[in-house]
């Protein structure tokens, strides 16, 4: 166990270093999807630190990542373009989202928490459809530039936007590493197997779950920055619970609790959606077939099923 | 100061009366077993002083400070621990991360790694507990426990389900405890009663209906009657 996570990060660094030659050898094609995986490999790593660790199935994540796209888009809207200040407020709104809707959520947990979640997911929908002012209702907004960081490299050039995305995801990827391996992220941890124990042993458990969902709703505004940048363009079904879902398919795919197992899974969603093209109504039908695919055959995902199979068991930290 | 004190402390279920007007006080260092039929409310007892239930009337104090409406983990963090009577671990982590959970970080008298070689656990250390055997794991479950340093420690049922060669160990285990640390035992085992008990308490429908020495205790014609009667 402690040889695989040693040795783990030293994937995660060769991982990196393919991540860095790849865009050199892929076409425009693939370099576009490559940093869709990465924008949405993030927002799955970050749905992980809740399904995966801390054992809360959120139905409204795509709310954070939405919300953090819209406010790189209203900000634009507004004739700002600033980078660091759309990124700066790009991840802060979402986190005081969270730290609000984290108060009404977390005092329901399993099942309901699910729906909760979805409940008032659903509301900011309805807000972001209703809003027309501030959000462009349905048309949504369009004509987002690519950031302007006040660098000689132009972030319309795919490439130079992808490294962005990519300095961003590592990054990510190691504060999320190192959260998980603290003794905040271990007690998290405890508190999936068994909440009532940890309050027996002096956690306490609301606030850890509430952290936890906090620094969750921040990663994935922080993924949707980077979207509404990669796509110049946001509506409400980004908010939508059809987006929420898909992620979640992402982490399960992947391997909830395995932290990089949901970019694998993101990774796949993606590459299958263009191969069979998300606007044919033969996509949903797949998304499906695959989910069932998964909870019959690969409970654990893909990544958590290999780890499984090297007889080294996720959950030991 | 008393260890712990409840004062008249009631708890419905619905219609159902568990605990009615329990009023009882232990002394520092005491080990005092409380006994009952099955659905006495013993467990219950427990929860309340835990606090994992709120009690519908009474209080409860903590070596002076009162604790009636405290979530869980302040408790915890006065010096109360207590055990499951169905075990209550976090079955996919390692025995070390089991404890690492347990053990305040600051105020740890010792490491997780010392206190695991001083039970004699450490060879098993990296483990991950679901793999233990059902009795290793009622042992863990007093591991955890006796890793939060605690000063007032609630047993629950320990020794349930286990051989007598098992049963002998967790009995070791507790019978070798620093009189800094008051226990009380919910225990079926009246041996074990018996042996490790100062005072026993027995709890009947939701009542206490007799406190005293474990002399005492025997030669009561009521306990008998409800409870010891079954057993002899
Ligand atoms: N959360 C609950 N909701 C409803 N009823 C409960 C609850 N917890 C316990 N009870 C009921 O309260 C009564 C006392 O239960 P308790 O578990 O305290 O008994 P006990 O003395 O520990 O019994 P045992 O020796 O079987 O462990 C039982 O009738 C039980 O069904
Ligand atoms: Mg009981």
């Amino acid at each position: 166990m402690h040889r695989m996570l040693t040795k783990y990060p030293i994937w995660g660094g060769l991982l990196l270093l393919a991540l860095f030659i790849l865009p050199l050898l892929l076409s425009p094609y693939g370099l576009s999807l490559l940093t869709q995986v990465l924008i949405f490999g993030l927002f799955a790593m970050s749905l992980d630190l809740l399904m995966g660790y801390t054992g809360l199935v959120s139905f409204n994540h795509a709310t954070y990542f939405g919300v953090g796209a819209y406010t790189v888009a209203i900000l634009a809207g507004l004739g700002l373009n600033n980078f660091w200040l759309s990124l700066v407020l790009g991840i802060s709104i979402p986190v005081l989202l969270a730290l609000l809707l984290g108060l009404l959520v977390l005092r329901s947990s399993g099942p309901y928490f699910l729906m909760i979640t979805l409940a008032f997911g659903q509301m900011i929908f309805a807000l972001a459809w209703r809003w027309r002012t501030i959000t462009g209702g349905d048309d949504g907004l369009a004509g987002i530039p690519r950031p302007d960081l006040g660098l000689p490299m132009s972030m319309w050039k795919a490439q130079n936007f992808y490294y962005l995305v990519l300095v961003f995801f590592a990054f990510a990827c190691l504060i999320l590493w190192k959260f998980i391996h603290s003794r905040l992220g271990k007690a998290i941890v405890g508190v999936r197997e068994s909440e009532t124990r940890m309050q027996a042993l002096g956690h306490n458990t609301w606030g850890l779950k509430y952290l936890s969902y906090i620094v969750a709703g921040g990663f994935a505004g922080l993924a949707g920055v980077f979207y509404v940048y990669f796509n110049g363009f946001i509506s409400p079904q980004e908010l939508n619970w059809t987006m929420s879902g898909q992620v979640i398919l992402m982490v399960i795919i992947g391997g909830a609790g395995t932290l990089f197992g949901p970019v694998v899974g993101a990774g796949m969603i993606i590459i299958l959606q263009n191969l069979i093209s998300s606007h044919t109504e033969r996509w949903p039908i797949s998304m499906g077939i695959i989910f069932i695919l998964c909870v019959m055959y690969l409970r654990d995902g893909v990544v958590g099923s290999a780890l499984k199979l090297r007889k080294k068991g996720r959950g030991n930290l | 100061m008393k260890a712990l004190e409840t004062k008249s402390l009631t708890k419905h279920f619905g219609g159902l009366a568990v605990l009615q007007d329990i009023s009882m006080t232990v002394e520092v260092g005491e080990r005092r077993a409380i006994i009952g039929p099955n659905g006495a409310g013993k467990t219950t007892f427990f929860n309340t002083i835990s606090g994992v239930i709120k009690p519908n009337a009474g209080e409860i104090f903590v070596f002076g400070d009162k604790v009636t409406q405290l979530p869980p983990f302040r408790r915890a963090r006065l010096g109360l621990a207590r055990t499951f009577q169905q075990n209550n671990l976090f079955v996919n982590l390692s025995l070390l991360d089991n404890i690492n959970l347990a053990m305040p970080p600051n105020q740890a008298k010792m490491t997780p790694r010392d206190f695991l070689d001083n039970w004699g656990w450490w060879d098993k250390s990296t483990i991950p507990v679901k793999e233990f055997s059902y009795g290793e794991q009622r042992q863990v479950e007093l591991l955890l426990a006796l890793a939060q340093s605690p000063r007032l420690l609630l047993l629950d049922e320990p020794t349930a389900g286990m051989s007598s060669v098992e049963t002998n160990k967790i009995t070791t285990m507790i019978r070798n405890l620093s009189r800094e640390i008051t226990v009380l035992i919910i225990e079926h085992d009246m041996d074990v009663v018996f042996d490790f008990a100062d005072r026993i308490t027995v709890l009947n429908y939701g009542r206490v209906l007799f406190e005293g020495a474990k002399d005492e205790v025997r030669s009561d014609e009521r306990v008998k009657e409800v409870y010891l009667g079954s057993v002899d």
